[in-house]
């Protein structure tokens, strides 16, 4: 682990990009298994399946930025669970993001 | 029925992939991990979750405030050196001769600096305009007029966007060289038979066949003026004060200066994702442009 020091891995955002590459993969594999036709959508531009990802995971980005910057992270909710875990606001933006970008997928 | 695309080729770009991973994806991994993170070096690093994400949204803190204002700078700058370089660079290229030896020393005269690296045109300017020793700067107090770049805001500004406008108008003006020389000569003819004026040659035959390059040309000049670094810091060193610190500026004090690698990190990554939204809109609009008319007529 000496040589990765320098990247300074955490558990959560290991989880991130473990969950990124298997987004990815998934896509790959749908990609290959179920060819696509582009469509066009209510932003009036052709997208792929990937375009579509790829609009949804900006907005992801996008909503959590917002989300840091107007409301915050408070607390709003301790799950009684070893020493209390607290449950930050941003998840909603999660919650959002997800919504999101079902939306986007069946929409765009 | 629309054809189905076939992705398969992508395969084929593994090997470049692999080599990206190393000189990209692995350092904005890094980078990602460093903004969750606090450090005082060492490689030992202590979990901030996004505690630098909270402060560089909230224009109340000291990072914040130099965000949002270097954002808005350069935002400003990039807006400015547009509405310069882009009327310009089209009445230069208007002007430019079609054939004829003077194309070549034109094209040639053009090209020149473009091919000045921008570092040497930041030291070009940096002399030229300073008022003891600079041509420009000299001059300029010779005739009465208070210059100096150093100390005075507005004039920091005003040389480092003329300074842009003179390395840069060059390209756009090339690109739309290039796209009236597509223009065939029929269409000419066609305006002059029907009498059209200079102006209506312009905007009915001329600009519409400019508008790729020219969203080419925004777009190169927006990505590159919104990322400028070399030549402000060459010139004023983001002065006087913080007046010219753009935001590239702002990373490398953060990141290289203060050592705080969260901080720059949490900054890079918004950047980032700015720069990505700017770049996704154009490309979209850019590669749609003109589409739209084409599957709704059933011309596929």
């Amino acid at each position: 682990m000496e040589h990765i020091a320098w990247m300074a891995w955490t558990l959560p955002t290991a989880i991130f990009f473990v969950m990124l590459a298997m987004t990815l993969a998934v896509m790959t594999w749908l990609a290959v298994a179920y060819p696509e036709a582009e469509r066009v959508g209510i932003l009036h531009i052709p997208t792929t399946r990937g375009d579509r990802l790829f609009i949804a995971l900006i907005a992801t980005a996008v909503i959590h930025l917002l989300w840091i910057g107007f409301v915050g992270t408070d607390t709003i909710l301790t799950i009684p669970f070893g020493e209390g875990l607290e449950i930050s606001s941003l998840w909603l933006a999660t919650a959002i993001s997800l919504a999101s970008a079902v939306a986007i997928f069946r929409t765009v | 029925m629309d054809k189905t695309v076939n992705q398969k080729a992508w395969f084929l770009v593994l090997p470049v992939f692999l080599i990206v991973a190393f000189s990209a994806i692995l350092p904005l991994m890094t980078v990602v991990n460093y903004s969750m993170q606090d450090t005082f070096g060492n490689n030992q690093f202590f979990w901030n979750g996004v505690g630098w994400f909270k402060e560089l949204l909230d224009p109340t803190t000291d990072l914040g405030e130099r965000f949002f204002a270097s954002l808005w700078r350069n935002l400003f700058f990039s807006a400015v050196i547009l509405a310069i370089e882009v009327p310009l660079g089209i009445v230069v290229a208007l002007s430019m001769p079609r054939e004829g030896w003077r194309v070549a020393a034109c094209l040639v005269i053009m090209a020149l600096p473009l091919l000045i690296p921008w570092n040497v045109v930041g030291t070009i300017w940096q002399i030229f305009g300073r008022p003891d020793i600079g041509l420009m700067g000299y001059t300029l107090n010779s005739l009465g007029i208070n210059y100096n770049y150093v100390s005075n805001e507005f004039d920091a500004w005003a040389t480092i966007i003329v300074m842009d406008v003179w390395h840069w108008t060059s390209l756009v003006a090339l690109l739309c060289y290039a796209g009236l020389k597509s223009i065939p000569d029929a269409y000419y003819q066609a305006a002059q038979i029907d009498g059209a004026s200079r102006w209506a040659v312009f905007t009915a035959i001329q600009l519409p066949k400019m508008n790729r390059v020219l969203l080419i040309a925004v777009l190169l000049r927006f990505m590159d003026s919104f990322m400028i670094y070399t030549e402000p810091f060459v010139v004023t060193g983001g002065g006087p004060g913080n007046s010219t610190t753009f935001i590239s500026i702002e990373l490398v004090k953060i990141a290289l200066g203060q050592f705080d690698l969260g901080k720059a990190a949490a900054l890079s990554l918004v950047y980032n994702i700015i720069i990505l939204i700017v770049c996704w809109v154009f490309y979209t609009v850019m590669t749609n442009a003109g589409a739209d008319r084409g599957p709704e007529k059933g011309v596929a």
